[in-house]
């Protein structure tokens, strides 16, 4: 099912069998842009319906986890952070890392939430899961803004660096976006997707220097880290937030590493789409 | 002028079985992968994966202005292939080629979210739909009159009424204002009131020279609404022609070889139903079509329908009426029809085996279940009576033709009427 938009064409659509490989449709995806919005707007409106703290649990996530690694890495086992405080240097990790498991959460149980729409409707089913995804980015706003508090709270220093903190922002956004993509399209056809989800992001937690300084990872095992694009993008949140010391060999690994993952969910999820309607 | 929708040799092919097969787990894909080598040679499994087609070579043009009504019974392929239009599932082969924007109203409300409020509804159901949010801005206060939710507008729908939300739903998806508006079954829900004032606007969609597909069981509506009907039976294309045509033919042709399918004689002389003090004077009741066609299936109300009553008379008779009366499935009488009541009748002495002929020239039942009961007099006392010697369906039609199905009631009571210029003048 292809979809032409020929000005020498006299037919608007042609419907026909695909397979394989689909391109994206970027004509498409800017006809519907404005769906795009509408999906983000729902997903932000209904996620705090009925609940009592609202948009505070945006910043009660990694409040509270600030606090417990915060006591329990000061007191119990210490770690020693970058330099920065030890509650700052693990809030600036949580920020990016919170939103990353949540994206993941929701993602990838977006497709088969919106079954009822696959079935009856046809859209770019592709604004399904980047729209749970972008809908996070709310929250990731919050946090950072909270973020602020709590580093005029330590009386830390913002530095210039922080122009940068987009960049990072952005590919937090393409590493929840693009395993999202995959992961929600696989769980159309295999639910035990939604069970490898909530595992994986607690080991992924542990695998990235979220409450540990990258410092302390041993330098033979330092690249295999950084293909871990979530290691890198917390580094750089700590270097664009706290002016921490980077290793930019990591930060740029995880770049390239999140926008090849990004670009890998495009087209997996353009040709396991197919089949969403048949099997979902 | 050229079609607007060009469908050719459209083919859906689903394998048996698939959706356990694909809809399973990680470990169902590994064991399938390897066990794959043995099952390949073991020709059970390859039995398994015979195709199920549920549209096969469909060719269809569709012109600008067109209406068309698709029918069949259910799993002959009607939803499928608006699902191949509206680009919800690919076809396996042959190809469609559409001009214009498609509207598609494969079920109303879908992408309702029950957190929100009618007005945030409206906006996000408009977007699935494929409206701009500039468009739903101009059109937005004419849904809502439409819809008769006002009050409740900022209320979450998930507080909705059923009905309140159907409404709701249909009021949006009636201004979506498409080239070509794709309809499925969604005239099963609401009131009546409600149903009629959305055939009215697709109906003024139609005639706006735009084009309808409709989907539905409701063969009453496909003949008011449309203008051309398609019967679908087993993924194959039956039937194309005029709506009233294909309601005909369906009736005859697809509903009958269908498990409704009943014989039109009713054996009469062991009837469970006879009163019990009487001896079987009544043999058999014939049921038929206006033209005579043996009546295997149902009836629609407003048919015609003709009765032969066959009984025996043991002695010369002159005085001797049949009669036949229709009851509900609880043995409320709703009419008889008796020869007594025919003027033109003179006849000699008869004796043996005779028939008589009852034509019903409009059958004048509300849609639903009858009974009907069958009787013999002679000489104006009556010697045989059966209670329930065969029951008829009377399916929905649109009897008096302004689209409206009446469901109240038993008979269909001929009436006119018209509005008074002035409350005097009825009097006068």
């Amino acid at each position: 099912m292809q979809y032409f938009r020929q000005s020498m064409s006299s037919f608007d659509l042609v419907i026909k069998p695909r397979g394989g490989w689909q391109p994206i449709d970027v004509h498409e995806l800017w006809r519907y842009r404005e769906l795009l919005g509408f999906l983000v707007w729902r997903d932000i409106k209904v996620r705090y319906k009925q609940t009592l703290l609202g948009g505070g649990w945006a910043v009660l996530q990694p409040l509270i986890g600030m606090l417990v690694f915060g006591t329990l890495f000061t007191t119990v086992a210490p770690i020693r952070s970058d330099g920065s405080p030890y509650p700052l240097f693990v809030f600036a990790g949580l920020a990016p890392w919170t939103f990353f498991a949540n994206a993941l959460g929701l993602a990838s149980n977006s497709l088969v939430g919106s079954e009822h729409m696959i079935r009856k409707i046809y859209f770019p089913r592709i604004f399904v899961p980047l729209g749970a995804t972008f809908a996070l980015g709310l929250d990731m706003l919050i946090s950072v803004a909270f973020m602020g508090l709590v580093m005029a709270y330590y009386r830390w220093p913002v530095s210039p660096k922080i122009c940068l903190l987009p960049i990072f922002i952005a590919s937090c956004f393409l590493i929840a976006g693009g395993l999202g993509l995959i992961l929600s399209a696989l769980n159309v056809r295999y639910r035990d997707v939604k069970y490898v989800v909530p595992f994986f992001t607690q080991m992924a937690f542990f695998l990235t220097p979220v409450i540990y300084p990258l410092r302390n990872v041993p330098p033979r095992l330092k690249m295999l880290v950084g293909l871990n694009p979530m290691a890198g993008t917390v580094e750089g949140f700590r270097y664009a937030l706290l002016g921490s010391p980077a290793s930019w060999d990591v930060i740029w690994t995880s770049l390239i590493v999140s926008v090849v993952i990004f670009v890998i969910g495009l087209y997996s999820f353009r040709r396991l789409e197919l089949t969403f309607a048949d099997l979902i | 002028m050229d079609p607007v929708i060009e469908i050719r040799n459209l083919s859906k092919s689903y394998r048996l079985g698939e959706r356990s097969q694909l809809y399973g787990s990680f470990r169902e894909a590994m064991i399938r992968g390897i066990t794959a080598p043995f099952t390949r040679r073991n020709g059970k499994g390859r039995a398994a994966r015979e195709p199920f087609w549920a549209v096969r070579d469909i060719n269809v043009d569709v012109h600008q202005g067109d209406t068309i009504g698709i029918i069949g019974s259910n799993g002959a392929g009607k939803s499928t292939i608006l699902k191949i239009i509206s680009r919800i599932t690919d076809p396996s082969s042959g190809e469609i080629r559409v001009r214009g924007r498609i509207g598609s109203l494969l079920e109303v409300g879908t992408g309702f979210h029950p957190e929100l409020t009618g007005r945030e509804n409206v906006y996000l159901n408009g977007a699935i739909l494929g409206m701009k949010k500039t468009e739903i801005q101009a059109k937005f206060d004419e849904i809502v009159n439409f819809s008769g939710v006002g009050p409740f507008l900022d209320t979450p729908v998930k507080r909705y009424s059923s009905g309140m939300y159907v409404r709701l739903a249909f009021a949006i998806a009636a201004h979506l204002d498409p080239e070509i508006l794709i309809v499925d079954e969604v005239l099963a829900v609401g009131d009546v009131a409600f149903q009629k004032k959305c055939l009215g606007k697709m109906a003024e969609a139609s005639s706006r020279s735009r084009t309808l597909l409709f989907v539905s069981h409701n063969l009453a509506a496909v003949e008011s609404l449309c203008n051309r009907g398609i019967v679908l039976q087993h993924g194959r294309l039956v039937f194309d022609g005029s709506s009233k045509d294909a309601v005909q033919f369906y009736l005859h042709n697809v509903e009958e070889s269908g498990a409704g399918a009943r014989s039109h004689v009713v054996d009469l002389t062991g009837a469970p139903g006879r009163v019990r003090k009487y001896e079987p004077h009544l043999k058999r009741l014939e049921l038929y079509h206006g033209d005579g066609r043996p009546l295997t299936g149902d009836v629609r109300a407003g048919e015609p329908l003709r009765a032969v009553v066959v009984f025996d008379l043991e002695h010369p008779c002159m005085s001797f009426d049949a009669s036949i009366a229709f009851d509900t499935p609880t043995g409320q009488r709703v009419c008889t029809a008796h020869s007594a009541y025919e003027p033109d009748r003179e006849h000699e002495e008869r004796i043996g085996e005779q028939s008589f002929v009852c034509d019903i020239p409009s059958l004048p039942l509300v849609p639903g279940e009858y009974k009907i009961g069958v009787g013999l007099d002679i000489g104006g006392c009556e010697v045989d009576w059966i209670d329930g010697a065969a029951s008829l369906t009377v399916l929905k039609s649109d009897y008096y033709g302004t689209g409206v199905i009446p469901t109240k009631g038993h008979f269909l009571l001929d009436n006119r009427w018209s509005l008074a210029h002035e409350t005097s003048e009825v009097y006068s």
